[in-house]
């Protein structure tokens, strides 16, 4: 069901840049379908990253980030070969737990 | 029969944990907690009850919070949003949308490895205040910056 996210992480004068784009349809459970029934929420809601084995950050989602969510940002630290790794799970408990490797 | 039990399962689990966030709410402050959605927060409306149930008490204004985004989104689906704070010791940044259904988007918690800028993609239902809050130092600070939409992004 899940797709495979798309990670890049880059390391440029001591500092990793990660960006992820994930595949989610993010439901907000405010839409209705064309017999007017409303479309159940599912959406993210628990995210982890991880860099060299080390949690650099969890975020917590609602329903109203975009679909096939993007997120990027900056870890101090981090050398070219370390592995970063990315799971997210949704409020149905899927889960899905991509990586990656800095370059 | 089989969905009917499981669904039975996962209210009765939903509400366990519900009770279990109120008590644990001291304890899952900490940027390390995983698995501690904060349903609470994320089921408010307002700003003033997502401040409430994060316990932000009333954040004051601060010029080291920075909402960097277009005045004007043409696709309210897919708004990029990048939220820097200057402040020392930034903990946490959450971006909230005023006048979407549920006014907390996501909230990022962050180790004092990353640096404090986030960037993402929100949606919004219609033009609103878009407000980052930021946590530093156990305190809280926001950034709002109002925001048009010329297209919903939340149905209807």
């Amino acid at each position: 069901m899940a797709n495979p996210m798309k990670i890049r992480a880059a390391n440029k004068d001591g500092v990793t840049e990660i960006k992820v784009l994930m595949n989610h349809e993010m439901e907000t459970g405010q839409r209705k379908d064309s017999s007017g029934a409303v479309i159940p929420a599912w959406y993210i809601n628990e995210v982890k990253v991880e860099l060299a084995g080390k949690t650099v950050m969890t975020a917590e989602w609602g329903p109203s980030v975009s679909k096939n969510p993007y997120m990027a940002f900056k870890v101090k630290g981090g050398k070219a070969g370390d592995k970063v790794v990315c799971s997210w799970t949704d409020n149905k408990g899927d889960k899905r737990t991509d990586e990656a490797t800095v370059s | 029969m089989n969905t009917n039990t499981k669904r039975f399962d996962r209210r009765q689990i939903l509400k366990a944990a519900g009770g279990l966030g109120i008590m644990a709410f001291g304890a899952s402050m900490s940027p390390m907690a995983f698995a501690a959605w904060n349903k609470a927060a994320f089921e408010a409306k307002s700003l003033s009850d997502v401040y409430g149930a994060l316990g932000a008490g009333s954040p004051s204004n601060s010029g080291d919070v920075q909402i960097i985004a277009s005045d004007i989104a043409e696709n309210g689906a897919v708004v990029p949003i990048q939220a820097v704070s200057k402040l020392a010791n930034t903990e946490q940044i959450s971006i909230l949308v005023e006048k979407n259904p549920s006014a907390l988007v996501c909230l990022f918690n962050l180790t004092a490895d990353v640096l404090p800028e986030v960037t993402t993609r929100i949606k919004m239902g219609q033009t609103s205040n878009v407000t980052v809050l930021v946590k530093a130092g156990g305190k809280y600070y926001t950034a709002t910056k109002e925001i048009k939409v010329t297209l919903g992004g939340c149905g209807g």
